[in-house]
């Protein structure tokens, strides 16, 4: 049996794996795409977790609502991904820092 | 399992709203071929009846709709009032600042428009569903109109930003919202604090759950240490977009703060006091210092926006309903007074010059005398300095927190309030006392904007003179 304090492990990792990504990644701006979903799917883990062991089905619905708003934003970012790239020939993160102050 | 139809008119404002907004998506693709003008004037006019549908139905006592999901109270009628009222000087203030920048285009407004429905259930949202959709619709429209300048390379790195560091936020606050379902089993407000006040919750899972939700709330209002997408953002927008998501949104923000903290979490205060307290005298010390160095007017006017979040936190460090009420005050008047301040820079934009340097405004006593004057109002209101509205909203704040015995922290404020009078006290040295360099012409301010920016800069001191009546309603909305 699989305890519930595994699942919220496992979503800390992937959380933790995410702000990595996120804060070290100097790289690339499709990864920081990359680890916000994985910042949501953390998020999500925690409350399918939540919703089974509490005999609660409010916390799968939440899910639902993440998954649909999670495609929006990923259209919208690879949007103005795709007008940055068109602008600079480049999706370098370290490009992106033309404002300092 | 029987399904019960909600009553729907609690929500209608929403709905008209959506409905509109909606409607006008598909009229501008043909409307914007032949009149140039339809969708901003169709925008104002969506705005006035939703207004207006607010008024009329001005709810005096708390109703929930939807199965627990939608609150309509007096809080959220007096919000979404002003929110509209500031919307429509925003969209004012865009169209002409669209027009001069050669990027007028009808989406702007419609993509506005769903900003206000955002911030509409985001004011209105009583579980942790509602508020995250509120929240998605808010900033979805946002980092869209952002990115709206395609070729400017400013924007568009404004808007990665923004884009990066928003789901970022949603994600920190959605992982806080996941552990307080899960300490709770509720993701209803009233129902959570329920739970929470009866003793059945986990402590370790909800205090991890308050310190996610807190950063992200944070990271919304744009306060320290969570602060540095804020100048870069409001430099790099377009003036017209900063405009709208310096002043609106705060509004909203500031109701998502009340709704989850003090109606969701009355019984974990001690917890996510200290975090504010912490937040806020951060806060306030890069409000105060950093803006100091500052040389361009947008990062000047951001930098004091997070110092203005400082202080609007001052009253809920005081977690006392009069307290509350204080903040509430506040950034109701701090977004009057942004309108006020990033409209000024749009009134002066003109095509090849953004004028948003402090240089830019010397000697404009001699070149615009009228409106060096209401640039001064603005500054004076920023400052605190009475009789303008903007000294009477601090006043009340750092009241409320000596009320609640944070002396230190309201001494702690007032000495931030000083130092940071001196950088708005700079910009009316340059308009007043520099000479103008030679080539500067005076500046072609259209008819309407000259009107519209001397409207909100007077009103500053109008309400400076009549301050009783905005706090009036304050106090009575909570």
């Amino acid at each position: 049996m699989i305890a519930l304090s595994d699942y919220l492990v496992f979503g800390a990792v992937l959380f933790m794996i995410s702000m990595a990504g996120i804060f070290l990644n100097r790289k690339n701006i499709i990864i920081l795409l990359m680890s916000i979903e994985l910042l949501l799917l953390a998020v999500n883990t925690n409350l399918v977790a939540f919703s089974h062991y509490l005999n609660d089905v409010t916390g799968q619905i939440f899910v639902f609502f993440i998954m649909t708003v999670a495609a929006a934003e990923a259209a919208i970012g690879l949007a103005i991904i795709v007008l940055v790239f068109r602008n600079r020939k480049s999706i370098n993160v370290d490009d992106l820092g033309s404002m300092k102050g | 399992m029987n399904f019960v139809i909600p009553s729907f008119a609690p929500a209608m404002p929403e709905i008209v709203l959506l409905v509109l907004a909606s409607l006008l998506l598909v009229a501008d693709t043909i409307w914007s071929k032949r009149y140039e003008f339809a969708t901003y004037y169709a925008t104002q006019v969506i705005l006035v009846v939703v207004g207006y549908l607010i008024f009329e139905s001005f709810a005096t006592e708390q109703v929930i709709t939807f199965s627990g999901s939608f609150v309509r109270d007096t809080f959220g009628d007096v919000l979404k009032l002003f929110i509209v009222l500031i919307s429509l000087g925003i969209f004012l203030f865009s169209k002409e600042y669209l027009l001069q920048k050669k990027f007028y285009k009808g989406e702007y407004f419609t993509l506005g428009l769903f900003g206000v429905l955002g911030m509409f259930v985001m004011v209105s949202a009583y579980n942790l569903i509602t508020m995250y959709l509120g929240l998605e619709i808010m900033s979805l429209a946002i980092y869209a109109m952002v990115a709206m300048r395609k070729d400017n390379q400013f924007a568009l790195e404004a808007a990665m930003k923004y884009f990066v560091l928003g789901a970022l936020a949603t994600g920190m606050l959605l992982y806080g919202f996941s552990m307080l379902y899960g300490a709770t089993g509720e993701i209803q407000f009233s129902k959570m604090a329920q739970v929470i006040a009866s003793g059945k919750a986990d402590d370790v899972v909800l205090s991890f759950g308050v310190v996610f939700v807190v950063i992200g709330l944070a990271f919304k209002l744009g306060a320290v240490p969570f602060h540095m997408w804020v100048p870069d953002v409001y430099h790099g927008a377009p003036t017209a977009v900063t405009l709208f998501m310096g002043t609106a949104p705060k509004l909203a923000a500031f109701a998502m703060l009340y709704r989850v903290l003090i109606e969701g979490l009355p019984g974990l205060v001690q917890d996510w006091q200290t975090l504010i307290i912490i937040i806020t005298v951060l806060s306030l010390a890069v409000g105060a210092i950093v803006t100091l160095v500052q040389d361009n007017l947008k990062r000047l006017l951001a930098y004091s926006g997070i110092g203005h979040v400082g202080f609007m936190l001052l009253g809920i460090v005081a977690a006392t309903p009069d307290g509350y009420s204080a903040a509430m005050f506040y950034i109701i008047v701090y977004s009057i007074t942004g309108v006020a301040g990033f409209g000024m820079i749009v009134a002066l934009a003109r095509t090849g010059n953004a004028f948003d340097k402090v240089s830019d405004f010397k000697g404009m006593n001699k070149r615009n005398p009228w409106l060096a004057l209401m640039m001064l109002f603005v500054m004076f209101s920023m400052a605190g300095i009475p009789p303008f509205i903007g000294f009477y909203a601090k006043v009340t704040v750092i009241q409320e927190a000596v009320r609640s015995g944070f002396v230190w922290l309201a001494v702690y404020a007032v000495v931030t309030a000083v130092i940071s009078a001196f950088y708005y006290l700079k910009v009316v040295k340059t308009m007043y006392f520099d000479e103008p360099d030679e080539n500067t012409k005076a500046e072609p301010v259209s008819r309407q904007l000259n009107w519209a920016v001397s409207f909100v800069s007077v009103a500053l001191l109008i309400l400076g003179l009549m301050p009783s009546s905005l706090i009036t309603l304050c106090y009575n909305s909570l």
